[in-house]
């Protein structure tokens, strides 16, 4: 049986009180929400934090307020209230779609928002366990000099492997980070950084408490994630796409986010500025496609090859849009994702 | 080999903990290093929960956690004072199998029989927030328990045969 | 009884979580062993230091390979395991030191102060390196450099068959290896008994094997010890072979005299593996313009990782079970398996017969297509017949390979599908054939291969005792039905204790489909007995002669008066006061082979043959190679359904494993660049990485039983959990080809791999994907024998005089 090794946990009631348990334990201390990516991690000893900072028994941050103009969503909010509640598959389907294709419907129950985006980053070198590490000397996400991935690389080449932030950027998400020294507000694009060990901008005395929304009205999104199984698998690959579309169909504002191919969402801006102003015609589609899949430059650490992720990229950028075009993709998304979370809003 | 005579005195703290377990509050006394799964069946002797990965990624440990099915194996049991959790052992009541138990025994719904606490409690759950799934809801259900020997049709059959029984049973006590 | 659906006796136990599994047994005092595994694939041990984890609280006991020299290993012809590495580790994660402690936890961070000092030695990753590399010999016993094992047969004179040929195909493919991965992950409890003697709970799929060698390696009679196979919590071959962790905590609980349980996590479950052997083979036959084979030779080169297992017969089942489908006149067969550095290779579900069998149901497809032959047809043409003697001399029994084709082909639709589905749609069909039991044991003796023991008395209930191992195929079950209908009692009424050497007689295990047939037998002559002395008395009480006796509904009665009757518990009572306390045994003893005289002639041979047709639908989406399996059709001729319910499960558990065989599964291992590290890792060992079907995958299946009683199986019965395994990988190829035109001839059949080959076929190229290249080896000579076509008596015409074997070990038996 895997174990967790040992540590101090410490049950918060507030979110300054969590703050002020953080700065005074420094970086060793870790904040916990619904654990399903920290404890396997502490299991396989990738994470081996002293003391664990629950934000489970703190209240007011599970809720969640949709409105046109500004939504707020706590970063306790499970994937499955999500999934589950009807004004996200209408308001905002991507972020929708996202939840409910994480993991399984157990984790999801489990999982939170906060935690889903604050994910790990994860490499087939790294999430493995202590023994397995050592049989290949470590790496350098971990007690490691060598990136497995790309033997010359500087840096750490974990994948972000969240779902839903990609489709939370597609959305324009901000988020608010609090911290016994205060409170800041950033946009999600902004929490990431392109580098597998140091993948948040978000200090280790941070809380994320609030995921923010911006106007709703008038914008469809539509979130595509590759992996191999109906459920358990998390994305070797995903795009969110978002627009605001004019009353005859003419795009006049867009975003696209490649996920799962970087250390971090990749957004595909000039692909998105190609759509403006127009329809999404076929060559409209095929331009925006070719521009948000050269960003894509998937390696060798995740599940599938990785110029086979490479390839698919395209198709799905051409499927989303496609999608948000007001295409009927349920074909598609049944046969590439097994997935019965259909239908763009 | 080397073998030693005297058994050290281990300096483990331990954390203390009330839950409801198949609706019997306890007091539980664990190694607070523990997850749910770990008390379970080692601090209160309830073995039905099965495990086969302890990482999240099979879904034989499942349990009812206040009425929602959670990863026995990702939850700290310093995390359930509090709880209600329900485990396989709590499935019959007043000596009478759970209509689950009652199909998937009679319809091949297991074999070898290690993924099923954990899948009975995942359908049990569904059942008790949609009484009348359909096939693709139940496939969806039961997405995050892998089972090795049946290939599942069997297990969809046993859900959707115990569907009918339990409306049947609500008929009659009406 | 027989023939009806009904709840099986371990039903109500494993749907309240009452079934003990081997890890849920917990102890007074009992300690927890944890292993430490070498980080290295191949290494010698100069030294190992376990002062600093012997010192660390909690810890009691420190053991290394020293304190467990005796080798051991499942076939007496491959006895190169130790419980932990003496002087060499072969693979990552091969064992070389256990700690116990009072617990886990601390076991385990006690691993870490083990000081090991390895020096290390050049990696062997796969055959064609072994080849390359004949030094350093992985193990000193093998054939030759590490080709651990070479077996070559020639029956008939396959180039004059070629010669006869109108056409000639020549094909490679590879099968990826992949694994068992049963649910419950390997665990035992080691205990000294109250009478000092061991008792080993464990899950395993052969009590018996691992018993002896226990008594082996320990050096302890085996009288003295005591195996129970707890209920597996899956097995499908995984849990076969005597475990290193068995002997280990065996060990460590004789010498602190107190429990010591191991409970091993799913990587280290990757580790034991014993899987699906990697294959990559090379399949030339001959065939006559109305498909009627000529000639076959097939080449197969088999990685068997670092130790032998059962790869001796593995290597046999590689080729020799390529007869019992279609006539092949003329059959030459060599295969090789190679040792390297990877965890060993053994028998899953299929042991040793899915590889080939794809290979030859693919190029079988590719025949048809070139001949303008419907592959239902071709097949319908070609296919074995009852009762015949193959080229190898096995001896088929009931046949109902044609009815299987006929009707997977009605119930699919297959002729209006076949060609004709849009693109990115197609069907696929593929055959095979199983054993029914395996017609000989492992290790030579003349002793039965099953045996059951009945006890019944007074207050009515039966107990039944027998040496099978619940693996959840439901052998307790099919064993109390077969004794209830003939005692004319429901299975309630029995009481079965099965899988535990002190109590039941000896059975050899739940491998190779045995148990039904085998056991089941026996179950039968018991019952019979018991029935016997029990009419014996019940006609002297109702004076009507026995043979007018009916055993029914729990009474004995005359079947000329009903009215005339005991009740089953009188009957027993009557039969204890006339014989005095009622037992009886039943035994099995598969019939002798006389056809097969040639050395190696016993493998593959079987009391019955169970044969199996499959039509695959399937959806590509073209642009990803995404493959989606719609639907799926098997027939399989399974002599008779003792119970559908259970059957049908075993049918649809089958091709369950075989479409995660056929899209996903593959036990695979990474190289890391060599100017920077040594390491041979295996990419996924965790149940994330390791792709199996979800229940979101899994298609709809209708299968049909062909029903034929066959005179050798219990009631009529063939097996039915492994052969519908086999024809699902080479349907899935087949299908796929209908779909988007493109030939996967590699397993798994990936989208990475699809988009290759369509990549091909839009390039104008050969539409394919699969191995370009096969080895250059030596074969050795092959052993001749002439087919019974061809005047052949079953023996060799160039066999070496046998001689008595001065190298092989004598088996010690140890008397108490
Ligand atoms: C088998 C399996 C499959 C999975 N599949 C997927 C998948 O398909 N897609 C996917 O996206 N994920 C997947 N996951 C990962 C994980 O379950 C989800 O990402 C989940 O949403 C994480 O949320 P959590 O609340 O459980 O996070 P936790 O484990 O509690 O935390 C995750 C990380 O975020 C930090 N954190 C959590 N909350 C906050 C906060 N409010 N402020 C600051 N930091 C915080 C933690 O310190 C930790 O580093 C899978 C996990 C498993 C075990
Ligand atoms: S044990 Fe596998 S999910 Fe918990
Ligand atoms: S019944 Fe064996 S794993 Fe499901």
């Amino acid at each position: 049986m895997m174990r967790l090794p040992l540590f101090d946990y410490r049950t918060p009631r507030t979110v300054a009180e969590a703050a002020q348990i953080l700065d005074g334990e420094g970086p060793e201390a870790m904040v916990i929400a619904g654990g399903t990516d920290l404890l396997p991690n502490m299991k396989r000893r990738q994470q081996t934090p002293r003391t664990l900072v629950s934000l489970r028994r703190i209240e007011g941050l599970s809720g969640a307020h949709l409105d046109h103009s500004a939504s707020q969503l706590g970063s306790c909010l499970t994937l499955a209230e999500i999934a589950e509640d009807p004004r996200f598959r209408n308001g905002c389907s991507a972020l929708w779609q996202a939840a409910s294709m994480v993991a399984t419907p157990h984790i999801r129950n489990m999982a939170t928002l906060g935690g889903n985006i604050c994910l790990d980053t994860r490499c087939m070198f790294y999430d493995q366990s202590y023994e397995w590490r050592q049989a290949i000397n470590f790496c350098k996400k971990k007690d490691g000099e060598t990136c497995w991935v790309a033997n010359s690389s500087p840096r750490c080449m974990a994948v972000s492997s969240t779902d839903t932030g990609p489709a939370l950027m597609a959305l324009g998400a901000r988020v608010i980070l609090h911290s016994a020294r205060g409170e800041r507000e950033v946009t999600l694009a902004d929490l990431y950084n392109n580098d597998g060990r140091e993948y948040l901008t978000r200090r280790p005395d941070e809380i994320v408490s609030d995921i923010r929304l911006g106007p709703l009205h008038g914008w469809r999104s539509t979130y595509w994630k590759l992996r191999r199984r109906g459920s358990f698998d998390f994305p070797v690959l995903s795009v969110a796409a978002a627009a605001r579309f004019s009353h005859d169909g003419v795009v006049e504002e867009a975003r696209i986010v490649v996920g799962s191919a970087a250390s971090r969402p990749l957004v595909a801006e000039e692909a998105a500025r190609s759509l403006l102003n127009r329809r999404l015609e076929p060559e409209v589609i095929e331009e925006a496609t070719t521009l948000a899949a050269r960003l894509a430059k998937p390696l060798d650490n995740t599940d599938f090859d990785m110029s086979w992720r490479k390839k698919v990229t395209s198709q799905f950028v051409t499927y989303a849009l496609r999608e948000l075009r007001g295409d009927d993709m349920r074909a598609e998304r049944t046969r590439v994702m097994h997935s019965q979370a259909d239908g763009v809003s | 080999m080397a073998a030693k005579r005297e058994a050290p005195v281990e300096s483990q703290k331990t954390a203390r903990i009330k839950m409801v377990l198949n609706g019997e509050a306890q007091d539980v006394v664990f190694a607070p290093y523990k997850t749910l799964l770990e008390v379970l069946r080692e601090d209160l002797g309830h073995t039905g929960t099965k495990h086969g990965c302890e990482l999240g990624e099979c879904g034989a440990c499942a349990v009812i956690m206040d009425g929602k099915p959670v990863l026995s194996c990702l939850v700290l049991a310093v995390d359930c004072d509090g709880r209600e959790i329900l485990t396989v052992e709590g499935m019959e009541t007043d000596g009478r199998l759970h209509p689950l138990q009652e199909a998937f025994a009679d319809l091949g719904g297991m074999q070898c029989g290690y993924c099923t606490p954990g899948i009975l409690l995942t359908a049990k759950s569904l059942l008790d927030h949609n009484p009348h799934p359909s096939r693709a809801e139940i496939r969806e259900a039961l997405s995050g328990n892998l089972c090795r020997c049946t290939g599942y049709l069997q297990i969809f059959d046993a859900v959707e045969a115990a569907m009918v029984e339990i409306a049947k049973r609500g008929e009659t006590t009406k | 009884m027989i023939g009806h659906a009904r709840r099986r006796v371990d039903a109500r136990g494993k749907v309240t979580g009452q079934t003990i599994y081997a890890d849920d047994i917990s102890l007074p005092r009992m300690a927890y062993c944890k292993l430490l595994r070498s980080p290295h694939p191949h290494a010698r041990i100069r030294s190992i230091d376990t002062s600093r984890a012997l010192a660390h609280p909690g810890v009691y006991l420190v053991l290394t390979g020293k304190d467990l020299p005796i080798k051991y290993g499942i076939l007496p012809v491959s006895q190169d395991e130790t419980p932990l590495c003496v002087d060499r580790v072969r693979h990552v994660g091969d064992p070389v030191a256990a700690v116990i402690a009072r617990e886990e936890l601390t076991a385990a961070d006690a691993l870490e102060l083990i000081e090991v000092d390895y020096e290390i030695l050049p990696t062997i990753a796969d055959p064609e390196e072994a080849l390359a590399n004949p030094e350093p010999r992985i193990h000193d016993y093998s054939e030759e450099g590490n080709i651990h094992k070479r077996v070559a047969f020639e029956f008939g004179d396959v180039d004059k068959g070629f010669a006869e040929a109108d056409e000639i195909f020549e094909d490679t493919f590879f099968f990826q290896g992949n694994t068992h991965l049963p649910m419950e992950q390997h665990a035992s409890v080691a205990v000294r008994d109250r009478e000092g003697k061991l008792t080993l709970y464990t899950s395993t799929q052969t009590p018996h094997y691992l018993h002896r060698a226990l008594s082996k390696v320990l050096e302890m009679p085996a009288g003295h010890i005591r195996v129970v196979a707890t209920p597996c919590g899956g097995g499908f071959g995984g849990k076969s072979d005597p475990f290193n962790h068995e002997f280990v905590v065996s060990k460590a609980a004789l010498m602190l005299g107190r429990p010591v349980k191991i409970s091993l996590t799913r990587e280290e479950v990757f580790y034991c593996h014993r899987g699906r052997h990697p294959m990559l083979m090379k399949f030339r036959t001959g065939v006559k313009k109305d498909g009627t084979i000529t000639a076959m030779h097939l080449q197969n080169v088999i990685d068997g990782g670092a130790y032998g297992s059962y790869g001796v017969a593995s290597t046999f089942y590689g080729g020799t079970l390529q007869t019992t489908t279609y006539h092949i006149p003329k059959y030459r067969y060599q295969g090789a398996r190679f040792f390297t550095n990877k965890p060993p290779c053994g028998p899953k579900r299929g042991h040793g017969t899915p590889q080939p069998r794809f290979g030859q149901e693919v190029q079988i497809d590719k025949i048809a297509e070139k001949l303008k032959i419907d592959p239902a047809e071709l097949r319908l043409r070609i296919a074995v017949k009852p009762n015949e003697l193959t080229a190898n001399f096995l001896q088929l029994g009931t046949v109902g390979l044609e009815q299987c084709i006929r009707r997977v082909v009605a119930i699919s639709g297959w002729k209006d599908k076949f060609r004709k589905l849009p693109e990115g749609r197609g069907v696929g069909l593929a055959c095979s054939c199983y054993l029914t039991g395996a017609g000989l044991s492992i290790y030579w003796n003349a002793m039965p291969h099953s045996g059951i023991q009945l006890k019944l008395d007074r207050s009515g209930c039966v107990t039944l005792f027998a040496g099978t191992t619940e693996i959840g195929q439901g052998s307790d079950d099919v064993l109390a039905a077969m004794v209830a209908e003939v005692l004319g009692i429901k299975t309630f009424d029995i009481r079965v204790y099965s899988g535990d050497t002190d109590l039941g007689p000896v059975d050899l295990g739940s491998y190779s489909s045995r148990v039904t047939l085998m056991a089941g037998n026996a179950a039968i002559q018991a019952a019979e007995r018991a029935k016997a002395m029990m009419a014996e008395a019940v006609a002297d009480k109702l004076e009507v002669p026995k043979e007018r006796l009916r055993f029914a509904d729990s009474a004995v009665f005359d079947a000329a008066a009903p009215e005339k009757r005991v009740t089953f518990v009188e009957a027993i009572c009557l039969a204890e006061a006339r014989f005095g306390t009622i037992g009886t045994v039943g035994s099995y003893t598969p019939p002798k082979f006389p056809a097969a005289k040639y050395k190696g002639g016993g493998v593959g041979t079987s009391p019955a043959y169970t044969f199996s047709a499959t039509v695959v639908e399937v959806d590509v989406d073209t642009a990803t190679g995404l493959v989606r399996v719609a639907k799926l059709w098997n027939t399989h001729d399974l002599g008779r359904a003792l119970n559908p319910v259970l059957a049908r499960g075993q049918v649809e558990g089958s091709i369950y494993m075989g479409l995660g065989e056929a899209l996903m599964e593959e036990q695979d291992y990474r190289r890391l660049p060599s100017r920077l590290s040594h390491a041979l890792v295996h990419k996924f060992p965790s149940m994330l990485d390791y792709k199996t079907i979800t229940s979101l995958d899994m298609p709809e299946i209708v299968t049909e039983f062909i029903e034929g009683p066959d005179a050798r199986g219990p009631f009529g019965a063939k097996e039915c959990g492994q052969g519908p395994l086999l024809p699902v990988m080479p349907a899935v190829a087949n299908a796929i080809y209908d779909a988007v035109g493109v030939r996967i001839d590699e397993v798994p059949m990936t989208p990475e791999k699809i988009v290759r080959a369509l990549a091909e076929k839009k390039a104008g190229r050969a539409p394919r994907y699969g191995p370009d290249h096969f080895p250059e080896m030596s074969w050795g000579e092959p052993l001749r024998v002439p087919p019974p076509w061809d005047g052949g008596d079953g023996r060799a015409i160039n066999e070496p005089p046998r001689q008595p074997k001065p190298s092989r070990e004598k088996e010690k038996v140890l008397t108490p």
